[in-house]
């Protein structure tokens, strides 16, 4: 008979004890209850912010109620436990429900501490711990100009970014001396508050909150004991968390003085038949308000429920690295230096405000602790000398002084961690794991992401996680071969930097100076891209023909019996009903299948090659151009109907969307580019999943860049806020030329972007901080390749030699006799082999 | 017309006896480093110039694995010793001077003899 385990939470550490049983290989021995208060099964809370910028529940969802159906895993959403029965080994809910357990397992989290201030119960007095706590928060923030964080943590940093975003002004206040009191020193606390201040958020230290009241000038007045005030219209409550123990307390487990259900190392309480993991635990006298722990736990449990155990719980890791308010801080180990005889090392720089601690034992050999703030580089070096052991360098204060130019950063170097260190704490990645993944054919970051989960959580690993991807390549003796192909030794980032910087204008005179043989379809279009990318010549020219891929060479998408379609560009997806008019008629004309495309245009199917130039001629003489829709180049602009029509619209999308189209049309890449602008945060455009999204505000434009949709769907990464149309446009010129410049073949931005050294931030420095001294030559770049535009059908039907292409034989005039069409819901299609074969009635085909 | 006869996945044996010359194009018809198509006793025939070369290629113009009259439209370059063309369907590479297909060598295309004679472009057939 099976196990039954009943779970008490769904929240990240309820859900990974399930998915960690679930997928056991003694899986079938159990079935599994879940009980979870909230209205949806678990949810990312670690990004809980990002639902700000725009990401939804699902987004943030770990699993779904298919994925536990799927699993055969028992779920009750919306009811709660209220009590356990230990000697009869039941569970009973609000809901009134009863359920009989063989092992009971508590992951009821935390909640927010609310101090007992009075006043503090009042509307408009929040929290912030779940995703109906931020939808409360937005829609008081509606109505309310000035907001307070109580709690200068983690979370009420978090909590002060998100006021800050939803456009009010913002202030924290923190008890005690400093900001992250638990995770940084005084020094580093106090950098902190400078630069947070500097972004336009008041930090008010040494506040202990008295009462709040009715306002003078905003809704609330806070009273303070030190006899200060302040007014605000509302308050975010984060001085810390509670363990949810009132259940287990109920039920007479052994509890800590302070709460907390007390643990062994198998995370058991004090009924042998129940566990209890995750921030409702108590291990040690000691509360782990990360996830990190809380994944240990959950991972020791399942061990010992399934009577291995292998693994025991003997506290967690505690170090920290974030972005707060766009400040990078890290905290590792033991930051206060409580450790008796630690000694330390400081480096403050006041000019670049740079703040770094290094705290070392007594005989100066072992790294107790470290606190960074402004710069966070050494992070991933500090953590693995921490929770490894490891023996420090003589002269340890170089891993936090700066390095001169020229000088190699000083690291330990991956090849010294050992094979069990952790490398990813969200997702318990080790050295050795990510070691076996490459040995198993992963050579690239992507493949690392999605085999070992590796840096997908904070990706605060993602560096460290690439330099153990490349040393075990090397090692392996995979020399990191990024050769375009036989013909060229040299990737298609360096081809791109030789045409540039060399001026050359043609494959030939390229392949004559840095190649051998006579090309191939890799390189060929490869360096046909390149050249269109920088020169913007007309692609037919004769130099260039040979290098035009399937599509490029006849200016139109080869469908699988070899005709063409054709696609005229609709920009913004906007047409008159006369063009509209013309375009059915030509489709009329010539038999032409007819769909609507995805990016909001019109495809005609089924063009022989001889009809593509009297197609376009009617195209072009009604106004329409080419929409390069056979390219690797700007494809749509895909727009709602933004402000002009729509109620909810904030800004002029469909105008926005003309103009980016007109602007970058016929821009070819490494691959090829869509872009979306919505009119409102409704996102009816879905630019999130496209290459260069863009969403409208009430102040302007938000800016994602490198999503994508298809095969590998990624969300867009926000990459600027609030930004007016000019500056909007800088950085698209900037992000697609650095794009242009760097990718590699084929690649499109969401892996470029994966890929790119330094990801995100390091694009953002490129363009929005200008870091490499480029932005103008990137911009000047782009500008001189759409100072070339041109039409290439109006530019082909203006030459008659051209035209002698477009022709199925150079010596008849007879079509290709091995074409042949179905009629399908009134249109036709090409004939499948098998209508072929039984003569199915083929339909006529226009000459 | 006779569709059968552009179908048949086989390899023609150049140079045996019923086979002559035939003029097709002029030279300047002809594309440097691309492909055109000519119609020669109803088979189609893909003629190609490879002007590093200054080289000319005939084979047959149907693509055995995508199905379609499309060899013409394919990109020429070499793979090693081999002077290919690439399917503009699934980009299989075919040998110039064999018809063979490299990447699957259970297909073959018809491959013909060619020569330019008095600015003419001539195919043993």
């Amino acid at each position: 008979m099976k196990q039954r385990i009943i779970v008490v939470g769904n929240g990240m550490v309820g859900h990974k004890f399930i998915d960690g049983l679930m997928s056991n290989e003694k899986a079938d021995e159990f079935e599994v209850i879940t009980f979870c208060e909230e209205p949806r099964l678990a949810y990312d809370r670690v990004k809980l912010s990002s639902y700000f910028d725009g990401s939804s529940a699902e987004d943030l969802a770990l699993t779904t109620e298919d994925d536990y159906r799927e699993k055969g895993v028992v779920y009750t959403l919306n009811d709660r436990v209220v009590s356990i029965d230990k000697d009869k080994k039941t569970v009973t809910t609000a809901g009134g429900k009863t359920e009989a357990y063989d092992k009971l397992v508590l992951a009821t989290g935390s909640y927010p501490f609310v101090p007992p201030i009075p006043g503090g119960d009042q509307e408009h007095c929040l929290v912030y711990r779940t995703i109906e706590d931020l939808e409360a928060i937005t829609a008081s923030a509606k109505e309310s100009k000035v907001g307070a964080v109580i709690g200068g943590g983690l979370l009420g940093l978090e909590a002060a970014n998100a006021l800050k975003n939803l456009g009010l002004k913002t202030h924290v206040l923190e008890f005690s001396k400093g900001l992250m009191a638990r995770q940084l020193d005084e020094g580093g606390g106090q950098l902190l508050c400078e630069k947070i201040e500097q972004l336009g958020v008041k930090v008010h230290t040494g506040k202990n909150t008295k009462e709040i009241i009715e306002g003078d000038e905003c809704r609330y007045k806070m009273n303070f004991a030190d006899g200060s005030e302040l007014e605000t219209d509302m308050v975010i409550f984060s001085a810390g968390i509670r363990p949810r123990d009132e259940l287990a307390k109920q039920a007479g487990l052994d509890m800590g003085e302070r709460g907390g259900i007390v643990i062994d190392n198998h995370c058991l309480t004090s009924d042998k038949n129940i566990y209890a993991i995750g921030e409702c635990a108590l291990w040690n006298n000691f509360i782990f308000g990360l996830v990190a722990p809380g994944y240990q736990m959950a991972k020791v449990a399942i061990d010992h429920i399934i009577d291995k155990h292998e693994e025991e719980f003997t506290g967690a890791d505690m170090s920290t690295k974030l972005k707060l308010l766009g400040v990078e801080v890290g905290s590792v180990g033991d930051a206060m230096g409580q450790t008796p005889g630690a000694q330390c090392y400081t480096y403050n720089d006041g000019v670049a405000q740079v703040y770094k601690k290094l705290i070392v034992s007594k005989d100066g050999k072992k790294l107790l602790g470290a606190v960074l703030v402004g710069d966070t580089e050494s992070y991933g070096t500090l953590q693995q000398l921490f929770i490894n052991g490891m023996d420090l360098p003589a002269a340890p204060e170089q891993l936090i002084l700066p390095q001169l130019d020229g000088e190699a950063p000083v690291g330990m170097g991956v090849d010294a961690l050992p094979e069990t260190a952790q490398i990813c704490s969200c997702y318990d990645v080790t050295k050795g794991d990510i070691q076996k993944a490459v040995q198993e054919g992963c050579t690239d970051m992507g493949g690392i992401k999605s085999c070992t989960g590796a840096s997908t959580g904070c990706g605060g690993c993602a560096a460290l996680t690439k330099q153990v991807m490349d040393a075990e390549l090397t090692s392996l003796g995979v020399e990191v071969n990024n050769n375009l192909c036989e013909h060229f030794e040299y990737s298609r980032q360096e081809l791109a930097d030789i045409v540039r910087v060399k001026q050359i204008k043609s494959f030939d005179e390229l392949l004559e100076s840095h190649g051998h043989g006579l090309g191939c379809d890799i390189c060929k279009p490869a360096v046909g891209s390149i050249l269109a990318s920088f020169w913007n010549d007309y692609v037919l020219k004769e130099e260039h023909v040979g290098l035009q891929d399937t599509n490029d060479i006849y200016l139109g998408n080869m469908q699988k019996d070899g005709t063409y379609s054709v696609v005229p560009r609709v920009a913004g997806g906007e047409i008159t009903p006369d063009k509209l008019v013309v375009l059915g008629e030509v489709a009329k004309e010539y038999k032409l299948y007819t769909k609507i495309t995805g990016g909001q245009r019109i495809d005609l199917f089924g063009a022989q090659l001889h009809q593509l130039p009297d197609i376009w001629q009617k195209l072009i003489d009604a106004g329409f151009e080419t929409g390069h829709a056979y390219g690797k180049a700007v494809r749509t602009v895909k727009s709602c109907v933004g402000s002009t029509w729509c109620r909810y619209g904030v800004q002029d999308s469909v105008d926005m969307a003309i103009a980016i189209e007109n602007r970058y049309k016929g821009l070819r890449a490494p691959h090829k580019i869509k872009f979306a602008v919505s009119g409102c945060t409704r996102e009816c455009a879905e630019a999130q999943s496209k290459d260069i999204g863009v969403i409208a505000t009430e102040k302007g434009w938000n800016l994602y860049v490198c999503g994508n949709g298809g095969m590998r769907p990624r969300h867009g990464d926000l990459f600027a806020t609030d930004i007016d149309d000019d500056t909007l446009i800088k950085y698209i010129d900037r992000v697609l030329m650095f794009y242009i410049r760097t990718a590699d073949r084929l690649q499109r931005t969401s892996v470029w972007l994966e890929n790119l050294e330094g990801g995100l931030d390091y694009l953002k420095e490129v363009v929005i901080d200008d870091k490499l001294n480029i932005g103008q030559e990137l911009e000047d770049d782009m500008t001189r390749n759409l100072a070339n535009y041109q039409c290439e059908w109006k530019t082909t039907l203006e030459d008659p030699e051209k035209l002698k292409r477009f022709r199925h034989f150079v010596n008849s005039d007879e079509r290709d006799d091995n074409l042949a069409y179905v009629a399908e819901r009134g249109q036709r299609r090409p004939a499948t082999e098998e209508e072929r074969k039984n003569r199915i009635p083929l339909v006529e085909i226009a000459d | 017309m006779h569709a059968t006869d552009t179908t048949q996945d086989t390899q023609s044996a150049p140079g045996t006896a019923e086979q002559q010359w035939v003029e097709v194009c002029a030279k300047s018809d002809l594309v440097p480093d691309s492909g055109i198509c000519a119609l020669i006793n109803q088979k189609q025939v893909a003629i190609y110039y490879s002007k590093r070369l200054d080289e000319v290629f005939a084979i047959g113009n149907y693509d055995p694995i995508g199905k379609a009259n499309v060899l013409s439209r394919g990109m020429i370059g070499s793979i090693g010793d081999h002077t290919v063309v690439a399917s503009p369907l699934y980009k299989q590479h075919f040998d110039l001077r064999t018809g063979e297909c490299i990447d699957s060598p259970e297909h073959t295309v018809p491959a013909y003899e060619v020569r330019v004679h008095n600015d003419r472009v001539e195919i043993k057939i």
